[in-house]
């Protein structure tokens, strides 16, 4: 739905220059709700304002719903009319909901209709509409000054369905938001895009966003994305630093003399009594550093740092037979991935 | 001098100042409007940047801003009589009034419609919105409570202004009281005046700060002020991210 190719932004001033993009690869697939993530200066709002134009990208392309943004752009800063006719179904929200003060809630969500063309009946009908999907049906009236964060997010998040969009881009919509509010606006963006097929790209710097509504997610370090895929594949991937930060378990060894590993269960795997099954085969004691069982991206996906007794020498076969039963485990500490290949077969 | 001698006085000066004033304010706002509005268009990072239209915009309202009201009624003269076909009397005060009121009200506008959050520029963009649109329904109507702060500003400097008409024949409050209070004695009317115009002023700046009010405070400002945005940082939790790094 979304596919960015190369895409590089660089930005100069005063002879000066910095790259905010570099050669970014980006694929968002329809209906699906994909977050980049990254730190401040990661090249991520760089990323979003690129997709729409608001950024004209130094090099590389945009494809948005089969058309090839970047071609309507024309030469000129300006935008012209293809590709102001594109954007009018791109929606977008941003982290201060950029609501027009002098303008009703209802005014507000009908200011891009009336840039379409729409007519004034047909206006306020969508709008109303709009609003009452949102939740914000009593609210028509009020100006924004009135509304609390959540409701201002409300009447933007209904402003940018206005142009029946296909596509969604949020810019950091919930990072102003406290985290309950935080949670309502995601469970509506979540809403909307199961109810109306939304393809959602956000960008974000908060890693519960990602959890509790991306299918897929990247990582941008240094105007690059560093890792991405969906979700699941991203948990299922060893040394994945997005993983780990997804679904942190902490815990620290107690001793030199022991094997610290990290275990991931997804799926049947989850069901299954590994651990007791782990201790009675071997004869060794295991004690639990960390755990944590939490749905992300829908899937329930569970975590835990155990401790064996004796080096990781000691520790080849037991390591070997969690394996075998479909986990995915890492040893933490360990800087020889080759060693723990070779301990499988 | 007696009251019933200053009355008519006072109230025929009264109305020319009021001719003079509305009509070069009237002037001086519809076509300072655009001038300021493209101020900040054109200017770096803008919309329609343009540095050339720039440049030459800014400095012709520079030059104008920058010469003395009396110097300009004369320097204007002969463009005066080639609109009014005279250059004394009210009618005539009213182009370099007018003419010196654009570039005044001109830089107010810029001031104030730079002010309008860009954030909302960029969201009608991302509706598809094109430039006149954004000038049309975000920055005039954002700025409006600035912008009638601005004309009340420009009322009251243009009133200061109107008291040199009577140099070319003008008449209004000012002209009363060089005439009769310095060149005649008669302070009695002199100060008389200047308490009109004391109250005029007090009644305007009133009326404007009033109207300015009423729409800010319907309006209000979406978003946290920008103060406290500054505040607060834009953005206030990395720490969940710092795991990843």
């Amino acid at each position: 739905m979304i596919t960015t190719t190369g895409l590089t932004k660089v930005y100069r001033s005063r002879g000066r220059e910095v790259t905010a993009l570099d050669g970014v690869d980006l694929h968002v697939r329809e209906g699906e709700v994909y977050g980049v993530i990254g730190q401040s200066g990661a090249g991520k709002s760089s990323l979003i304002r690129c997709v729409n134009l608001l950024e004209r990208p130094t090099a590389g392309t945009v494809t948005v719903a089969g058309q090839d943004l970047t071609a309507l752009a024309g030469r000129g800063p300006r935008a012209g009319r293809d590709l102001r006719r594109a954007r009018s179904r791109i929606g977008m929200v941003f982290q201060h909901f950029n609501l027009l003060s002098t303008r009703t809630v209802q005014d507000n969500v009908e200011l891009p209709l009336e840039i379409l063309g729409t007519s004034g009946k047909e206006r306020s009908r969508k709008a109303l509409e709009l609003l009452d999907l949102v939740g914000l049906a009593d609210k028509a009236k009020a100006y924004p000054a009135q509304l609390s964060g959540g409701q201002k997010q409300r009447v933007g998040i209904a402003r940018a369905l206005a142009g029946d969009p296909k596509v969604l881009l949020s810019d950091e919509a919930t990072s102003a938001l406290d985290p309950e509010t935080t949670r309502s606006i995601l469970a509506l963006l979540r809403d909307l895009n199961r109810q109306l097929g939304l393809t959602v790209l956000l960008i974000t710097h908060e890693m519960d966003v990602v959890k509790s509504i991306c299918d897929s997610a990247a990582l941008m370090e240094k105007g690059r994305i560093v890792e991405s895929g969906t979700v699941s594949d991203l948990l299922a991937t060893p040394g994945s630093e997005l993983a780990a930060a997804l679904f942190p378990v902490g815990g620290e060894a107690s001793g030199d003399d022991r094997t610290v590993v990290d275990v991931t269960f997804h799926g049947d795997s989850a069901t299954q009594p590994v651990i007791s099954q782990l201790s009675r085969t071997y004869n060794i004691d295991i004690s639990i550093l960390g755990a944590a069982i939490d749905t992300v991206g829908g899937l329930q996906v569970g975590r835990m740092r155990i401790e064996l007794p004796g080096r990781y020498e000691d520790n080849v076969v037991p390591v070997g037979f969690l394996r075998e039963q479909g986990l995915q485990v890492e040893i933490v500490g360990q800087e020889a991935p080759a060693l723990v290949k070779e301990g499988v077969k | 001098m007696t009251w019933s001698q200053m009355q008519p006085l006072l109230e025929q000066a009264c109305a020319e100042t009021l001719v003079m004033v509305g009509w070069s304010t009237l002037i001086a706002v519809v076509a300072g409007l655009p001038i300021g509005v493209l101020l900040v268009l054109t200017d770096k990072g803008g919309l329609l940047q343009n540095t050339v239209v720039n440049k030459v915009i800014g400095q012709v309202v520079n030059i104008g801003r920058s010469m003395p009201f009396i110097i300009l009624m004369v320097a204007l003269m002969s463009f005066t009589r080639w609109v009014t076909g005279t250059t004394i009397g009210s009618a005539a005060a009213i182009v370099p009034l007018a003419i010196g009121g654009i570039p005044f009200f001109a830089r107010l506008v810029e001031t104030a419609v730079r002010e309008v959050d860009h954030g909302l520029v960029e969201a009608v963009q991302s509706m598809g919105g094109s430039t006149w649109t954004i000038v049309r329904k975000v920055l005039v109507p954002e700025a409006l409570p600035s912008l009638i702060a601005s004309t009340t500003t420009t009322i009251i400097a243009l009133i200061g202004y109107s008291a040199m008409a009577g140099t070319v024949g003008g008449g209004g409050l000012g002209d009363l009281a060089v005439r009769y209070g310095y060149q005649r004695f008669e302070t009695g009317l002199m100060w008389v005046t200047v308490a009109v115009l004391a109250v005029a002023i007090s009644l305007i700046q009133f009326a404007g700060d009033y109207a300015a009010r009423a729409l800010h405070r319907r309006g209000g400002r979406s978003g946290p002020s920008p103060r406290l945005r500054f505040l607060k940082a834009k953005e206030p939790a990395a720490a969940d991210i710092s795991k990843v790094a």
